[in-house]
């Protein structure tokens, strides 16, 4: 057969597929982080820093995942930081309180947050509204119960005692344990986090829910025009960052053996801020899974190696704010370059 | 011939069978004024509210025929495309669908019936790749349950076999549409519709945002898909891309048809005239012409 390829391929192979990977920018952007704090610090490149690194770009790579996956689809949600914290405060109440087992109270707090993220994109659906809106509503609705209902269940703003609960060794050491690996304990996080990106991955690549996450986002009234299922990808999409805020609440649950009323306030704009970096587009139909976990590894690498360069962790969000600019740019720069019209 | 039809539509799936059926119901061009029409409207007419938004439209369309429908803005074009791809059920008249009376609950069920349309603006989603975009919604798969995945190398081997047979000359079919010139996304959506087994075309004004060239490509493309043995709908303002191409010609204005003209019944100037409202058009010359000699004394 001669369709395999087309003569006036040849020159633009090789650089130009690598360049329209919407993940370019953040592997640039990782090795050069990288290379600076481990010139800094000893410790930031030896096995235990990077374990040590690699701990909060797991949890946070979770999340930014899904919501890499739900801005493909052309939405936001607000709500998925808060949405850890309820998962976690439903999980520990469940266990500590009301005498259920750990798999129970963390099945419970799972249907909770599936729950609240089909209600969400049922809103978006129906309405119309801009997700944005609709999530910053259940966002605040959230921050107020988990508040209010830790306050009147404990009188204080947190709930605790995990430990005694009936299976906690059990779950900790599934979701919450350590694996020791080149004499550095790292943690069980990190392989559900590379679980989750290699699923999100084969997802979006290579099933037709996939092609529906790029076409929903991409352009929607094209989507539906050829019969693809817009509001249930949608749905879909919504319930999955649900689902892994559940994910990721369960696993900080189990460490910490408590959650504060608070806790994932403030971080829907992180995860956000790494699928940005990882090269999704805040218009939607364009960006990558492997990308927000790149993003993800910035963050966590910058969390820590400011801290082991030895300097003041206040500088974390100036350096974030410069990260995220620059991979816009990038990002933006790369896009152009790859959709011109080549005749 | 009915019988040839319905054989036709039960195997829409199948492009290559569709088309030879097709193919066979009309044996030459211009011969099959006695088949059963694919498509026929019989005096339609559509209102909101109370506007009449078309009144009283009759058409035919034909397998291996263009039917062209001209008219300027407002004139009604797209009403009755609403109506062809089922989008809305005429309010009076009868729409026919090989011969019977057609009652589609939406568009899916016109295409599932073989009548596609290509909107100009919904044709594709400029992010996504050329195969992509080409399966988009009917994606083949293989594997199973929870394994069920794209045949990536499938969908490309066939959709580079698919354009070739089309003779649209696309690069590389992973790039993005977006690269895609105005034309050759056009074209890539004729050859989608048609990979998809439509027996009927419905094209939305294709060529209205192209360039001279680009138009030619697409017009191209229509006489393809005419020749394979599709019956074509090409809704246009432009006389000069549907005279090329068109076999019959239903003018709209304000609604209402202005006669339907067969090919060898009219010119292409008479066409372009009936189509500016003829007196109208003779008027606007004069009012620009007079308006010339005082600006300049």
């Amino acid at each position: 057969m001669t369709v395999a390829a087309d003569e006036r391929l040849a020159g633009t192979g090789l650089v130009r597929r690598l360049l329209i990977r919407p993940e370019l920018g953040a592997v640039v952007g990782a090795v050069v982080v990288f290379a600076f704090f481990a010139s800094r610090s000893e410790t930031f490149r030896s096995v235990a820093g990077v374990a040590n690194w690699l701990d909060p770009a797991s949890t946070l790579g979770i999340m930014a995942v899904a919501i890499a996956l739900l801005m493909i689809g052309g939405e936001f949600d607000l709500s998925a930081g808060v949405l850890t914290g309820t998962t976690g405060l439903i999980t520990v109440i469940l266990a500590t309180r009301y005498g259920f087992a750990i798999p129970v109270a963390m099945l419970a707090a799972l249907a909770a947050a599936l729950l609240v993220g089909f209600l969400n994109g049922l809103i978006v659906v129906r309405t119309g509204l801009p997700s944005f809106i609709v999530t910053l509503g259940t966002f605040l609705m959230l921050q107020g119960i988990n508040l209010g209902v830790t306050k009147a269940l404990t009188g204080t703003v947190q709930v605790g005692g995990l430990r005694r609960a009936e299976g906690y060794e059990q779950a900790r050491a599934a979701l919450a344990g350590t694996v020791s690996l080149g004499g550095a304990d790292f943690r069980v996080a990190i392989l559900w986090w590379l679980g989750v990106t290699a699923l999100a991955t084969w997802v979006l690549m290579r099933t037709r829910a996939g092609n529906w996450i790029f076409a929903v986002g991409g352009d929607e009234r094209a989507a539906r025009a050829v019969g693809v299922p817009a509001g249930r990808t949608k749905i879909a999409l919504f319930m999955t960052t649900a689902g892994a805020a559940w994910l990721v609440g369960s696993i900080l649950a189990l460490r910490f053996t408590s959650v504060q009323a608070n806790a994932g306030l403030g971080q829907e704009f992180v995860y956000i801020i790494a699928a940005v970096i990882g090269g999704c587009l805040l218009t939607g139909g364009y960006g990558s899974a492997v990308g927000a976990s790149i993003g993800a590894v910035i963050f966590g690498m910058a969390d820590k190696g400011i801290v082991f360069a030895g300097w003041d962790a206040d500088w974390f969000t100036f350096f974030l704010g410069a990260m995220l600019l620059l991979a816009t740019l990038a990002n933006r720069l790369v896009r152009r370059y790859a959709e011109e019209v080549r005749h | 011939m009915t019988g040839t039809d319905e054989a036709a539509h039960g195997a829409v799936d199948k492009a290559p069978a569709g088309t030879e059926e097709a193919g066979k119901a009309s044996p030459g061009a211009g011969g099959t004024g006695s088949a059963v029409p694919l498509l026929e409207t019989r005096g339609c007419g559509k209102t909101f509210g109370g506007v009449i938004a078309l009144r009283d439209v009759s058409t035919r369309v034909h397998a291996g025929e263009v039917t062209c429908v001209l008219g300027d803005n407002g004139a009604g074009k797209s009403t009755l495309i609403k109506i062809l791809s089922g989008v809305h059920p005429p309010d009076s008249g009868a729409y026919l669908v090989d011969g019977a009376p057609a009652a589609f609950a939406g568009p899916r069920d016109a295409l599932d019936r073989g009548i596609a349309t290509v909107y100009q603006d919904l044709a594709m989603i400029p992010l996504m790749s050329v195969w992509r975009n080409f399966f988009l919604g009917s994606e083949p798969t293989r594997g199973r349950g929870p394994l069920r995945r794209l045949d990536a190398a499938r969908a490309r081997r066939t959709v580079r076999e698919e354009l070739r047979s089309m003779g649209i000359d696309i690069r590389d079919v992973d790039q993005p549409v977006g690269t895609l010139s105005g034309g050759e996304r056009q074209s890539v959506a004729i050859a989608r519709a048609v990979h998809f087994g439509a027996r009927v075309l419905i094209l939305d004004e294709p060529t209205s945002a192209l360039g001279v060239k680009q138009a030619g490509v697409v017009l191209r493309y229509i006489a393809r898909a005419r020749d394979r043995g599709l019956g074509v709908v090409f809704i246009t303002h432009n006389p000069h891309h549907a005279y090329p191409v068109g076999d019959r010609f239903l003018l709209l204005n304000r609604g209402a048809s202005m006669g339907e003209y067969g090919r060898a019944d009219v010119t292409r100037q008479e066409l372009t005239s009936l189509m500016a409202g003829g007196a109208e058009l003779e008027q606007l010359t004069h009012e620009l012409g007079r308006d010339e000699p005082p600006v300049t004394p």
